[in-house]
């Protein structure tokens, strides 16, 4: 039984260091990146992928169904939500008339 | 550890409000305000005060930023470069003020003490009696709806007056219809993936409005932050179907009542307690067993609160948009003429 | 456990504020508040456990609906505005062509 709880325990600091790492990283994406869309997609999947495994890492760690069922809720939540508004914020902006940088117009990168 | 995270959002909060006041872009602000919000709420869930962290939630981040944007259609995006004043005035008003600021912290007590006048005269009974009295588990809860029905009661009716008020501004205004009125008030038509979703999201965030208002009693939530989010979620769907579809559920004359209504609801329970003979909002007559009664008192007059919290943000909300299309139209015909 | 993810949200949480102050465009702001938004979700909801008080997480669901909401009323601001100036566009041809017919 020890060994299940510890194995358990194992899995949960796992998906929690790694969706540390990957919210860091989209955090990074979203500074560093030179245009909108780019920082867009670092922080859109960045922010679901993250989410999904540090709420994993939590749903392992719980003790009582219903803050399983919360949890899961959030989850739910927030891979809706996150990525519709990531969409619709795409859209307006080509709307509004932002175009992605392509290959040349890159900063620190030298026409060819 | 904790202290530490304390320092840090603490050191966020004074950095966004810095970029608030520096900043000349409304839109921006506004935006940065719902930062504000965020941060302060993470920061009350540290304290351990849920129930405020909820409301700043719901309050702050949500529907304050929602009604901001919608008053912000009526006063244009950009601050207007303000007028040369006196700057050593100023200076020298805010420095005074700041050092009897400082001079009031010493008398302040210090953080975390147990032994302030706070926590040594009410709160202990509040805290060690809430449950024989009033008899429900979360005693943020038995503190606001029924020690304090009184200053609630009070609360509840603030908000309603702020409905009048925007009503009594900008409401009543001489009606006129306008066929282009549908093109300017539903843009989010070729958005279909928000469509899909918040319809598929709309009736969940109305029954957690639901689960906010009666589970008051045993964990975070209540009157004020259901009314919030049931109002929030209405706003949600006018937002992106169109204002005037949304006002054929939510007619005009009946969220005025509404709004009414719950101060109504408020005031009877507390007029039926007087009239049994007890102080006014005094629950314990309304059943035949005080705590009983005191469960009854409760659920009624959050429900009132709930109603007119909610009716109050839905006719701020309407009255706006309107007045935004109003304007809109007149704009237009004196371009024609 | 819990304290590094608390100290890595707290890491990104400022990374996006970052990109909220700087902009540029509003766009860039929205994105940055949305994703601070995910951000505080998971924060609370990991504080609820490190503080073991889970709780605390129906304070994380109404952040989740929340934060969904604002954004979209953002957006919904950008696009009134487009509507609005192609609704003027369009009556400006139409007086065009109504002078010279």
């Amino acid at each position: 039984m020890s060994g299940l709880t510890g194995l358990i325990d194992l899995l949960s600091w796992l998906a929690l260091v790694a969706g540390s790492f990957c919210a860091l990283s989209g955090g990074v994406g979203l500074l560093r990146f030179p245009d909108f869309f780019s920082r867009m997609h670092a922080a859109g999947v960045m922010d679901t992928l993250g989410a999904g495994l540090i709420l994993f890492g939590l749903m392992l760690q719980s003790d009582h169904w219903l803050v399983l069922v919360k949890l899961l809720l959030i989850l739910k939540l927030i891979w809706l939500t996150s990525p519709t508004s990531s969409h619709a914020l795409a859209k307006a902006a080509i709307r509004g008339g932002a175009r992605p940088l392509l290959g040349d117009d890159m900063p620190g990168r030298g026409k060819r | 550890m904790e202290m530490l995270v304390d320092v840090f959002l603490l050191g966020l909060l004074v950095a966004t409000a810095v970029a608030i006041s520096s900043t000349k872009d409304l839109f921006a602000s506004i935006m940065l305000t719902g930062l504000y919000s965020l941060i302060s709420a993470a920061f009350f869930v540290l304290m351990d005060a849920v129930d405020v962290a909820f409301t700043e939630a719901a309050v702050g981040a949500g529907i304050s930023t929602l009604l901001m944007l919608s008053c912000m259609k009526l006063t244009g995006q950009y601050e207007p470069k303000p007028h040369r004043h006196r700057r050593l005035l100023g200076l020298v008003v805010v420095s005074v003020t700041g050092v009897l600021l400082l001079f009031g912290t010493l008398d302040t007590p210090n953080f975390g003490d147990d032994h302030s006048p706070i926590q040594d005269h009410l709160a202990p009974h509040y805290l060690t009696k809430s449950m024989e009295e009033i008899g429900i588990p979360n005693v943020v809860t038995s503190v606001l709806a029924s020690y304090r029905g009184f200053d609630t009661f009070g609360e509840t009716v603030v908000i309603l007056t702020a409905g009048i008020g925007v009503l009594a501004l900008l409401g009543f205004s001489p009606k006129r219809q306008s066929d282009d009125l549908d093109s300017l008030v539903a843009p989010m038509h070729h958005q279909k993936i928000l469509r899909v979703v918040s319809k598929l999201l709309i009736p969940p965030i109305l029954l957690f409005a639901l689960y906010v208002q009666f589970h008051g009693d045993f964990g975070p939530g209540g009157g004020f932050q259901a009314g919030v989010i049931f109002a929030a979620a209405i706003i949600l769907y006018a937002m992106i179907f169109g204002v005037h579809v949304a006002r054929q559920v939510f007619r005009d004359g009946a969220i005025r009542l509404l709004a009414a209504l719950g101060v109504l609801i408020y005031g009877s329970v507390g007029l039926l307690s007087f009239l049994s003979g007890k102080n006014f909002l005094d629950y314990s007559v309304l059943s035949d067993t005080p705590q009983h009664g005191q469960h009854w008192g409760i659920m009624l007059v959050e429900m009132g609160v709930g109603i007119t919290v909610a009716a109050v943000m839905l006719i701020i909300f309407f009255t706006f948009s309107a007045r935004v299309d109003k304007r809109e139209r007149d704009g237009d015909e004196n371009q024609r003429q | 456990m819990f304290i590094a993810a608390t100290l890595a949200l707290l890491m990104t949480m400022i990374l996006a504020m970052g990109r909220a102050f700087l902009g540029p465009s509003l766009y860039d702001r929205i994105l940055a508040i949305n994703m601070f938004g995910t951000k505080t979700v998971l924060l609370i909801a990991v504080l609820g456990f490190l503080m073991g008080r889970p709780e605390f997480l129906d304070i994380a669901l109404v952040y989740a609906l929340i934060n969904f909401i604002s954004v979209i009323g953002l957006l919904r601001y950008f696009e009134y505005n487009q509507a609005q100036l192609q609704a003027k566009l369009q009556r400006v041809q139409q007086a065009r062509d109504e002078a010279n017919p």
